[in-house]
């Protein structure tokens, strides 16, 4: 007789070690090549940078072995690949910033933001033993995120940098809190959503094959939407403002089904943005500078031009197919090189071969997330899984789109690419998220008992099978 | 350095990029398999490379599943197996030997239906005289042969569809 059974998962830590070194070996020739290319000979401290990283690292992968042995295995080598190319590219520009005068010093704070992530990310995969522990705090995180949100505008605790209030600076370090509430607001929706679902996916009439949500139940979408409409206006920040709403409607879709509220999503945030570009006029500016980049006096206006967003184009232009090779372009010629505009570096750089790959990586994250969340088995662990991942799409989505020109420039940062912070924080603390779900989705169902099944004749069948049948309605 | 060294690298660096992406979807390739059949008397002989080849690949190309037909049942002209046509086990095939066939969600089932419809011991289905027939188990949505609810054992000829639950199944040669 056969029996049908799953595809049996294997742990796959091997796996994770070999991508790993691969992936450190990735980290070490980009920041070698780097120096050769800048500096016409190898870095003297390759050694010791490459030793750091392999114990960061080989670290976190030990934690894996010890905390989370059925992790998925692709993720965190991607992760450290993606962030040993950043480091590289921060510290090639640094020194083209050095040439012209500037020492601004990046690349060391990125090293040790770079250390605190990974410490960060280990401490949250060693003291999260199951993630459906979050749940508890579905309503703490909903009030953490707005916090979060809020903080920027507290005065005398908020900073405005390049017309954003995004900032919040603290005892001499700065940082953007919005980048931390959005794995508050992730919490709370995976958990606000798992509650609810059934009466935002159920309830209502049917107009031209949408299920149209009733009107009572459009509450959290407009409280949602208002919320991101007022972080636009107060803290004039787009990019935030998509994130938040993008992922709210991402994540309504994963729990309903319904494509009715992708509908009125996007209308609601076409309509939010056309009322935003006409009437403040920084917003319109971006608007401007997306449609008309080219045109001389756009290019020139200052501040709100398009001369950063073509710059950027140029020098993916002269990037082509391969690239100029680490070191051999001019990304410094691009204000923000190092953090909004890094994507265009690299392009310039590694050329559309290299971005590509850097997309694929992005691709690839986001799949493992998605991923994780077919494959875990609670509700809220599928809703966070997969709304975690689409942040990672999402933002790289929005910022790629914003460089090469595809949608308006907004403010957002390449995660694990570009220099900031609590970007890099943030998006460690996904990983680690993610990493801890897909622990629990790929961990084999504990094994029958074979002694209970015969191998003739009709098989005994074990007594923990209980749960009630669906019946069916309206099938026939 | 060289020009060419330096080029070289550029270009090696670029190939190790796309290394680390192939390697990656070669390791996700895995999520695109389904399920896999294992024969118990072959797994008993301990032939990992038979069990490697009794494994049902892709669920959209289940010509291309090896599948063992007993000897037994081969002789004759009866239906050699049951293929799920419909549900999310489609594509699933159960060689069909002298004993009965158990559908349903429990894990002790032969053919175990992921299904909220089915119940846990659904329908069964077993060979008498030269025939298959098929027997509901007390199920609470029943189990339908060409439409028709199932009440007492019913013979099943070649190629009718049963539903179960979600999924259809029919026998086939």
């Amino acid at each position: 007789m056969a029996t049908v059974q799953p595809h049996r998962v294997r742990a796959g830590r091997g796996v994770e070690l070999g991508l790993l070194l691969l992936a450190l070996a990735i980290g070490v020739a980009s920041y070698a090549l780097a120096g050769i290319g800048t500096t016409d000979k190898v870095p003297p401290d390759v050694l010791g940078y490459g030793l750091g990283m392999a114990a960061l690292a080989i670290g976190i992968h030990l934690v894996l072995r010890w905390r989370a042995p059925f992790a998925d295995p692709v993720i965190l080598p991607i992760t450290v690949a993606l962030n040993g190319i950043g480091l590289a590219m921060i510290y090639r520009i640094d020194f083209a910033y050095a040439a012209r005068g500037r020492e601004d010093g990046f690349a060391q704070r990125q090293l040790v933001w770079t250390a605190v992530s990974v410490v960060l990310a280990a401490a949250v995969i060693i003291l999260l033993r199951d993630h459906r522990t979050l749940r508890r705090y579905t309503y703490t995180a909903m009030i953490a995120g707005l916090v979060l949100v809020l903080l920027p505008l507290v005065p005398g605790l908020g900073r405005t940098i390049n017309g954003a209030s995004i900032w919040v600076r603290v005892g001499g370090v700065g940082f953007q809190p919005a980048e931390f509430a959005k794995i508050a607001f992730a919490i709370f929706f995976a958990g606000y959503l798992v509650t609810h679902r059934d009466t935002l996916a159920l309830a209502g009439p049917k107009v031209l094959g949408l299920q149209l949500p009733r009107p009572r139940d459009l509450g959290p979408i407009l409280i949602v939407w208002g919320a991101s409409v007022a972080v636009l206006v107060l803290e004039r920040d787009l990019g935030t403002s998509l994130l938040f709403f993008g992922l709210f409607v991402a994540m309504l879709y994963l729990a309903t089904e319904r494509l009715s509220w992708v509908v009125i999503g996007l209308l609601l945030f076409v309509a939010g943005a056309v009322i935003a570009a006409g009437a403040f006029s920084h917003v319109g500016a971006r608007f401007d500078a997306w449609l008309n980049a080219f045109d001389p006096a756009v290019f020139d206006q200052s501040p709100g031009g398009s001369g950063q967003l073509v710059r950027g184009l140029f020098g993916m232009a002269s990037g082509g197919l391969f690239g100029t090779g680490w070191g051999q372009g001019r990304p410094d010629l691009v204000p923000f090189a190092e953090s909004d505009f890094i994507v265009a570096s690299l392009g310039e750089e590694l050329g559309l071969t290299g971005l590509l790959a850097i997309l694929l990586f992005f691709a690839i994250l986001t799949e493992r997330g998605m991923r994780t969340a077919i494959g875990v088995r609670d509700g809220f662990g599928k809703l966070l899984a997969g709304g975690l991942a689409f942040i990672v799409a999402l933002q790289t989505f929005v910022v790629v789109g914003g460089v090469t020109r595809i949608i308006p420039l907004t403010g957002l940062t390449t995660p694990f690419i570009a220099y900031g912070g609590s970007s890099l924080v943030a998006n460690w603390v996904i990983v680690a998220l993610l990493l801890r779900i897909s622990d629990e989705a790929r961990r084999p169902a504990p094994s029958m008992k074979p002694s209970l099944t015969p191998v003739a004749g009709t098989p005994v069948v074990a007594g923990d099978d209980d749960q009630p049948t669906e019946v069916m309605r309206g099938v026939r | 350095m060289s020009e060419l060294t330096i080029t070289l690298l550029r270009l090696g660096y670029l190939a190790l990029l796309w290394v680390l992406v192939l390697f990656a979807i070669g390791v996700l390739r895995r999520d695109l398999y389904g399920t896999r059949i294992t024969d118990r008397r072959r797994r008993k002989a301990a032939v990992p490379a038979a069990a490697a080849a009794a494994v049902a690949t892709e669920p959209s190309k289940p010509e291309t599943a090896p599948t063992r037909i007993p000897r037994a049942a081969r002789s004759g002209s009866g239906p050699g197996r049951l293929v799920v046509t419909e549900g999310p086990l489609r594509g699933t095939i159960v060689p069909l030997g002298t004993s009965s066939v158990l559908i349903g969600r429990a894990p002790g089932c032969t053919l175990v239906l992921d299904d909220d419809y089915s119940s846990s011991r659904h329908a069964r289905i077993f060979p008498q005289n030269g025939q298959w027939f098929v027997e509901d188990l007390g199920s609470t949505n029943g189990t339908f042969v060409a439409d028709q609810r199932v009440e007492a054992p019913t013979p099943v000829p070649t190629g009718t569809p049963v539903r179960v639950g979600q999924s259809v199944l029919e026998l086939q040669r």
